[in-house]
């Protein structure tokens, strides 16, 4: 019983954009930490070029949802879709933009600041990054139990952000000279917070699709 | 960062139209209406509410329109047509026989699909019923064709044209023309049978603002095959299919979130 094929098309596509977008980011956050952990000045460069292709692609996909709901007219789930297209997009391009300041955090930081990058900010990545894949499989699936899930991983990468950035502070205190580079150190934790911050919010998208209520994921 | 993963509602569930509540005009109980063996409209159980705007929607042959007909005995016409359970207005089941029917149509009026004018003058048309019914005053008439087209929004457009023939209006107009009709019987309930699907964007658009400001005044019932017109001006909107009402309640929360499926099929454009 499936009428208006030209719309489910259009909204597969959609969602597809979507998705690779999530993709997207993951490699984005990926790349950044190993710019950060391994000095590498070129990939950080070539992150924050990168940006701007995923500030493009979020457009495309504002865009053509604005499009379909001017000339399909949704209603109930069908707008709702539409709706949390526009608002996952957005929170998407947030994420490659905390990838981004990761990556210019590591230019800050410079090559051969004989600094250890902090191992708790590699563990808040794996997190992150476990997040997004399942914000994507939530989106994809439509699947409130995964969307669900992800408020307790957010409560992990907030207790380790709290962890990382009590242990940079003492750090300040005894190496005050490292107080630039220890900011930059903890400004990218934040980052990772943020980063998965946005994961949640798309779980929280997920939710308002499934049960037309809004529901807070982050607390 | 609270332990906690326990979801908790936030920032929805504001007091909206959905609690208002309305005083009832109308209820069907356990209608069923038949064409012959054919059972057009199955138990249908709804309650209609006061100064509202109620839509019927559904699919062709649902019995919507079988329903609002009911409402003020049209289906009479149709000698196949018999009905089981009541419809209870003012405390009257008004489908028992003792029901003088040309009566019960003056306080539930209805206006059709297509405008149908009489071949008369705006002025006639408006008095054609009043005159019937033995009003020849002259002065009484004019006042009441000018608050009827007033209260249609069709004064001002055609006060001159009083006495042109009503044909000669563009179909916006005749349809509101007809709105005016009604009006002028002083009815307490309308029934609109797709009134604005035969009009162009703007005269729908003229109608629906009409509807809107006639609700302060009577208790509308509306058929119609658009989505977005039931979306804009119901308050509360039924949807039928197959003769059975499938889901009724504020239109607010049909069109975002209905509880049944089928009503989501159907206002996403899925079938029908």
């Amino acid at each position: 019983m499936v009428a208006r094929e030209q719309f489910q098309v259009e909204l597969t596509a959609l969602r597809g954009q979507i998705i690779s977008l999530a993709h997207e980011t993951e490699k984005m956050l990926e790349k950044a930490m190993e710019a950060l952990y391994n000095q590498d000045i070129e990939l950080a460069n070539e992150i924050i070029a990168y940006d701007e292709q995923l500030d493009e692609k979020e457009l495309k996909i504002n865009e053509d949802a604005i499009l379909m709901i001017a000339r399909q007219q949704p209603v109930a789930t069908d707008l709702r879709r539409l709706i949390i297209a526009l608002r996952i997009s957005s929170d998407l391009e947030r994420m490659g933009d905390n990838a981004k300041n990761i990556a210019k955090a590591a230019i800050h930081l410079g090559e051969n600041h004989g600094l250890t990058i902090h191992p708790a900010l590699n563990d808040m990545k794996q997190t992150a990054l476990k997040m997004v894949d399942l914000s994507v499989k939530a989106f994809e699936y439509e699947d409130i139990t995964l969307a669900r899930k992800l408020a307790e991983l957010d409560d992990l990468v907030d207790n380790m952000y709290g962890e990382v950035v009590r242990e940079m502070l003492e750090e300040t205190a005894t190496n005050p000279q490292k107080i630039q580079h220890i900011m930059q150190m903890a400004f990218s934790a934040r980052y990772i917070e943020r980063f998965a911050d946005h994961t949640t919010n798309i779980g929280e998208s997920i939710l308002y699709l499934v049960k037309g209520e809004t529901l807070d994921l982050n607390k | 960062m609270a332990a906690t993963i326990t979801i908790e509602p936030k920032m929805h569930k504001q007091p909206t139209a959905v609690d208002e509540k309305r005083e009832t005009i109308l209820q069907t109980e356990d209608l069923s209406i038949y064409y012959g063996d054919n059972q057009a409209v199955k138990h249908a159980n709804l309650d209609i509410e006061k100064h509202a705007i109620t839509a019927l929607i559904g699919p062709s042959g649902c019995g919507k329109s079988t329903f609002l007909r009911s409402i003020n005995r049209m289906n009479d016409l149709i000698p196949v047509s018999w009905n089981e359970g009541k419809i209870m207005y003012e405390g009257v089941d008004i489908l028992s026989k003792n029901i003088n029917t040309i009566a019960l149509r003056k306080e539930i009026g209805m206006v059709f699909q297509k405008p149908n004018p009489f071949p008369k003058s705006v002025y006639n048309n408006i008095t054609h019923a009043l005159r019937f019914y033995g009003n020849r005053k002259k002065k009484q008439l004019d006042e009441i064709v000018e608050e009827s087209l007033r209260k249609a929004a069709l004064w001002d457009e055609i006060k001159d044209r009083l006495h042109d023939s009503a044909l000669s209006l563009s179909g916006g107009q005749q349809q509101r023309l007809c709105i005016a009709r009604t009006l002028a019987m002083e009815p307490n309930v309308l029934l609109l049978d797709e009134p604005s699907s035969a009009l162009d964007p703007i005269s729908n658009a003229k109608i629906e603002e009409l509807i809107l400001q006639l609700k302060e005044d009577y208790s509308i019932v509306i058929v119609t095959h658009n989505m977005q017109q039931a979306s804009r001006i119901s308050d509360k909107t039924a949807f039928f299919l197959n003769g059975s009402v499938i889901e009724y309640g504020e239109t607010e929360k049909i069109f975002t979130n209905p509880d049944q499926e089928k009503t989501e099929d159907y206002i996403s454009g899925r079938f029908g």
